[in-house]
């Protein structure tokens, strides 16, 4: 029989305010930013002719795919049933939506033509699938927010099961679609894999699930109802499995590639070019965004608390911005092989590495969404019972505290 | 009508409004300077502004590498002029529709100069990848950028093999009326997509040759009889990346 878990809003102190007013100026920022580029071009930022996707594509993408994986765990609540995590499924849910509108306000910010939104949400190529995507984007509004509701309203229990795994299926289109972006670029040596759909998939349940764990952890000890240590560690764990995945995906990626002799040019550069993109790859994905987190949440656990799954989830959001940075920026930095074997140049920079600085208004623009994504959760934790009164082990789950250590 | 040809008869009638326009500005001053009054010739090959572009033709070019000189960019000077882009000392942002590439053998160092510019693929990944249809291929092979529908994603510029396509970095002046441009979308060769329908050559081709070079030519791939077809059927050419089974309408001999 289902425990009964009472869920409250966020008191409204000032704490509460503070963090409004923190978050009001970075999203005040980003919307300076965004008018300061709308006015004057794209010319103001640090994006060219040869890296046309800069830093707002790195926070809108981290963004996106961190939606799909902050929906981890209303899955295993509602999908594999695991009690533990059901209490925990409304957050998710919310946390999902706002880090996916989050996302989305960067992407669509940082267009040419912002003021054209209308018609990218009207006029549809079908064959591309940035198409697709609106439409995967704007169904998991639409699909999430319906579980949502079910899960909140009284007498539609029997509805969670099939909305939890139509979100389930859709969230997985959905980080197909984003991957595919890339993997269907056919013209690019860094993209062209089949491989960048369950890479990402693959980060979006790392990413999400440590957005998730550190949204819940700090609100949790902002509002006196501190999550529990022994959930607490089996989140950083779970994290952990899709961390590791993580890194086995990019090193098939990057094996497969290395094995094709016409992409052994933009491998080197990347793995072995000895620029910004390599350290970012080894010390910024693989050692501080993986092994690290790895061993901090496998590593034989003899602390009391759990702030080594924090450190760890802190490490996984920033190895996902390098992550990001190397294939977004990495891959267009790289030039375009038009003659294999021949040495090319032209006044447009061909055959040459292309050199991007990010600028203040694309990270303001970036880390305005991140506020936008942070101030819904925010809000919507304080308007609505989104999260159980009690997060301790025992009030989760009787026989959590027991199973986990 | 199917959405082509839509799309066609659209931009046809976007076209008319800015020759009507051009043309007024033309008669005007042509009136005022007591010059004989100016009006757009309709060559006997001009296509009637009411028609759709015909899906008979294929338009391409052929560019011959050994008429190319290293020293020339008269090709380059003349699509510049002709359509408003230029570069204004900033060659990481500035548009460039068409450009002298030059490449080198690392073997031996043998090296050829050759214009690249959009090479109108037959399939173009550009035109897959546009969210909203802006990137088209019209029916006569001819890929064109919808300013008006252009989001200015540059998810085309992604896509494209040959970094044929540029980003308008700046808000722009002193455009031309038959080459409308805009700030924040996305542009590439036209083929001069406004001479073509008046019977014209592209403005390169043109230039190419009244310099003597000829190193250009144009014409109907379709056409077994044309000039190009003819050299096409007698010498070996080459596509950029032919790999990647896009069927360019642009074609090199002795690349």
């Amino acid at each position: 029989m289902a425990k009964h878990v009472t869920y409250s809003q966020i008191g409204t102190g000032a704490g509460f305010y503070g963090l409004l007013a923190l978050l009001g100026a970075f999203i005040a920022a980003g919307a300076a930013s965004f008018l300061y580029v709308e006015h004057h071009g794209h010319v103001v930022t640090g994006m060219t002719n040869q890296i046309v996707w800069g830093l707002p594509h790195v926070f809108a993408i981290f963004l996106i795919v961190a939606a799909s994986g902050a929906l981890n765990v209303a899955s295993i609540g509602s999908v594999f049933n695991k009690a533990a995590y059901k209490p925990l499924s409304r957050i998710s849910g919310v946390l999902a939506m706002a880090l996916l509108a989050g996302g989305l306000a960067v992407l669509l910010l940082d267009l040419g033509r912002p003021d054209r939104m209308i018609i990218a949400i009207t006029t549809f190529n079908f064959k591309s699938i940035f198409a697709w995507n609106i439409f995967l984007y704007s169904g998991f509004m639409v699909i999430v927010g319906v579980y949502l509701f079910v899960q909140m309203s009284s007498g539609l229990e029997k509805f969670k099961k099939p909305f939890g795994v139509l979100a389930f299926v859709w969230r997985l289109a959905l980080t197909t679609g984003t991957g595919s972006i890339f993997g269907w670029l056919v013209a690019r040596q860094g993209y062209d894999a089949a491989i960048m759909a369950p890479l990402f998939i693959a980060m979006s349940l790392s990413f999400g699930m440590a957005c998730f764990i550190l949204v819940v952890k700090y609100t949790g000890k902002a509002t006196d109802r501190p999550l529990g240590t022994a959930m607490t560690w089996r989140m950083g764990r779970l994290m952990g499995v899709m961390a590791a995945t993580v890194l086995y995906f990019t090193a098939i990626r990057h094996l497969g590639n290395l094995y094709a002799a016409e992409h052994a040019g933009v491998e080197q550069f990347i793995l072995f070019g000895g620029n910004v993109f390599t350290t970012l790859f080894w010390v910024g994905q693989v050692l501080l965004g993986g092994l690290v987190p790895l061993a901090l949440v496998f590593a034989p656990n003899n602390s009391e608390g759990s702030s080594r799954v924090t450190l760890a989830a802190l490490l996984v959001i920033l190895g996902g911005f390098a992550q990001l940075y190397v294939i977004i920026v990495g891959g267009q930095a790289y030039p375009l092989v038009l003659f294999p074997g021949m040495e090319v140049s032209s006044s447009f920079q061909d055959g040459t590495i292309a050199s991007y600085m990010p600028s203040l208004p694309e990270l303001a623009l970036g880390l305005g969404g991140v506020g936008v994504a942070i101030l819904i959760t925010v809000f919507a934790m304080m308007a609505f019972k989104l999260l159980p009164k009690n997060l301790s082990d025992a009030a989760l789950d009787p026989h959590l505290a027991a199973k986990a250590k | 009508m199917n959405n082509t040809s839509l799309k066609d008869a659209y931009i046809d009638k976007t076209r008319r409004d800015f020759l009507k326009k051009a043309g007024a500005g033309v008669t005007t001053l042509a009136l005022a300077s007591g010059v004989t009054l100016m009006a757009y010739p309709a060559p006997a090959q001009a296509r009637n502004p009411d028609e759709a572009a015909d899906p008979s033709k294929r338009w391409g070019l052929l560019i011959d590498v050994n008429k190319c000189t290293e020293d020339c960019s008269a090709c380059v000077t003349a699509c510049s002029q002709e359509n408003g882009w230029k570069l204004d000392g900033n060659p990481s942002v500035d548009a460039q529709w068409i450009r002298k590439l030059k490449i080198k053998n690392p073997h031996g160092g043998h090296e050829q100069t050759f214009p690249v510019m959009c090479q109108h693929c037959a399939k173009p990944p550009c035109v897959d990848v546009c969210p909203t249809g802006a990137s088209f291929k019209r029916t006569d092979g001819i890929v064109l950028v919808d300013k008006h529908i252009c989001i200015g994603c540059r998810y085309c510029m992604m896509a494209c093999p040959y970094k044929a396509r540029s980003f308008v970095h700046e808000p722009l002046t002193d455009q031309k009326a038959h080459a409308p441009r805009g700030k924040g979308t996305v542009e590439s060769c036209t083929l001069c997509v406004h001479r073509v329908d008046r019977g014209d050559q592209p403005a390169c081709v043109e230039k190419c040759a009244s310099d003597g070079h000829g190193a250009l030519m144009f014409g109907d791939l379709n056409d077994p009889n044309s000039d190009i077809s003819k050299r096409l059927a007698s010498y070996p050419t080459k596509q950029i990346r032919a790999d990647l089974g896009l069927d360019t309408g642009v074609r090199y001999q002795n690349l």
